[in-house]
C-alpha cells in the first residue's frame, strides 16, 4: 500500500514535470474546396498547418487576424497567436469556410 | 446589353434542356466540350480586363479568374487524356462561345470604371449562369464517375468565384 501511494506520486510528480505549453501541429487539408476538420481547437503556441490538394491556390484568412496563402499542391502553416475563436475563409472562394478555437 | 442578352440566352437554353433531359441526351464527351469551353470564355473575359483595366481589385479578381480557370481546364485536359474521351463540339458550346465574343465586343467599347462595373456585373451573371446549367444538366447528365467529381468540384469552383465577383460588385458601390 505505502509502496504503491509512493509510485503514483513519483508518477504525479512526472506529468507535473512535463512542460505545460508543448506546442502541437494541427493539420488540416484542403481537398475540392472543403476545409476538413471544418473545426478545429488549438492552443496559444500550436501551429496548423494546411495542405492544399487542389490544383488552385487557397487562403485562410481571418480579416484582421492572419491571411495564409496556401498554393497548389503546397503546406502553409501559422503559429497559433492568441486565444478566441477565429471564422475564417478563402478570400479566392468565399464559400470555403472554418472555424479555429484557440485556448490559452 | 445585346450580348449579355445573348449570353443569358444560351444559357437559358441550355438550362430548358434539362427539362427535356429525356429527349435532348448531353453525352460526357459533350459535356466536356462545354465545361472546358465555359473556363475558356473566363479565362479570354479575365484577358481582356488585364488589358484594360487600371483598378488594383479587378486585376486582382482577373488574376484570379485565369490562375484557377486555366488550372482547372489543365485538369480537365488530363482527365479526358486519361479516359480516352474526345471533347466533341456541340450546339451549347457553340452558342456559348458566340455569345461571350458578342459580350467581349461590348466589353471592349468600355474604359475606366464603366468597363469594370460591367465586366464584374457579367462575371456575376455569368458565374450564377454556369452554376445553373452544372447543376440541372451537367452534373445529373454525366455518366462518367470521374467526370462528375470534376464537374462538381467545378461547381464549387464557380459558386466561389460568384460570392468573390459579388463581393468585388459590392465594394465598387
Amino acid at each position: 500500500m505505502q509502496t504503491l501511494s509512493l509510485g503514483a506520486l513519483c508518477g504525479l510528480a512526472l506529468i507535473l514535470a512535463v512542460p505545460p505549453a508543448q506546442a502541437e501541429t494541427i493539420r488540416i487539408t484542403i481537398d475540392k474546396l472543403v476545409f476538413s476538420p471544418v473545426e478545429i481547437s488549438a492552443a496559444v503556441g500550436d501551429v496548423i498547418e494546411w495542405q492544399n490538394n487542389d490544383v488552385m491556390a487557397h487562403t485562410a484568412t481571418a480579416k484582421g487576424d492572419f491571411d495564409v496563402v496556401i498554393p497548389p499542391k503546397k503546406t502553409a502553416t501559422l503559429t497559433v497567436g492568441k486565444a478566441g475563436t477565429f471564422d475564417y475563409y478563402c478570400r479566392f472562394h468565399p464559400n470555403m469556410k472554418a472555424r479555429l478555437q484557440v485556448r490559452q | 446589353m445585346y450580348a449579355r442578352l445573348t449570353s443569358a440566352l444560351a444559357f437559358a437554353c441550355l438550362i430548358s434542356g434539362a427539362a427535356l433531359a429525356a429527349d435532348t441526351k448531353v453525352t460526357d464527351p459533350q459535356i466536356a466540350h462545354i465545361a472546358y469551353t465555359a473556363g475558356v470564355i473566363d479565362i479570354e473575359a479575365a484577358k481582356q480586363a488585364l488589358k484594360i483595366s487600371k483598378d488594383k481589385e479587378v486585376i486582382s479578381f482577373a488574376n484570379d479568374m485565369l490562375r484557377d480557370h486555366e488550372a482547372v481546364n489543365q485538369q480537365a485536359l488530363d482527365l479526358v487524356k486519361k479516359l480516352k474521351v474526345t471533347p466533341e463540339d456541340n450546339d451549347t458550346s457553340r452558342a456559348l462561345t458566340k455569345a461571350a465574343t458578342e459580350e467581349r465586343e461590348e466589353l471592349a467599347k468600355l474604359s475606366g470604371a464603366d468597363f469594370d462595373k460591367a465586366y464584374v456585373a457579367n462575371e456575376v451573371a455569368y458565374h450564377k449562369q454556369v452554376n445553373g446549367a452544372l447543376e440541372t444538366l451537367l452534373i445529373p447528365s454525366a455518366k462518367n464517375a470521374e467526370l462528375k467529381d470534376l464537374l462538381e468540384t467545378g461547381l464549387k469552383l464557380f459558386q466561389g468565384h460568384q460570392q468573390h465577383a459579388e463581393h468585388v460588385a459590392a465594394m465598387m458601390k
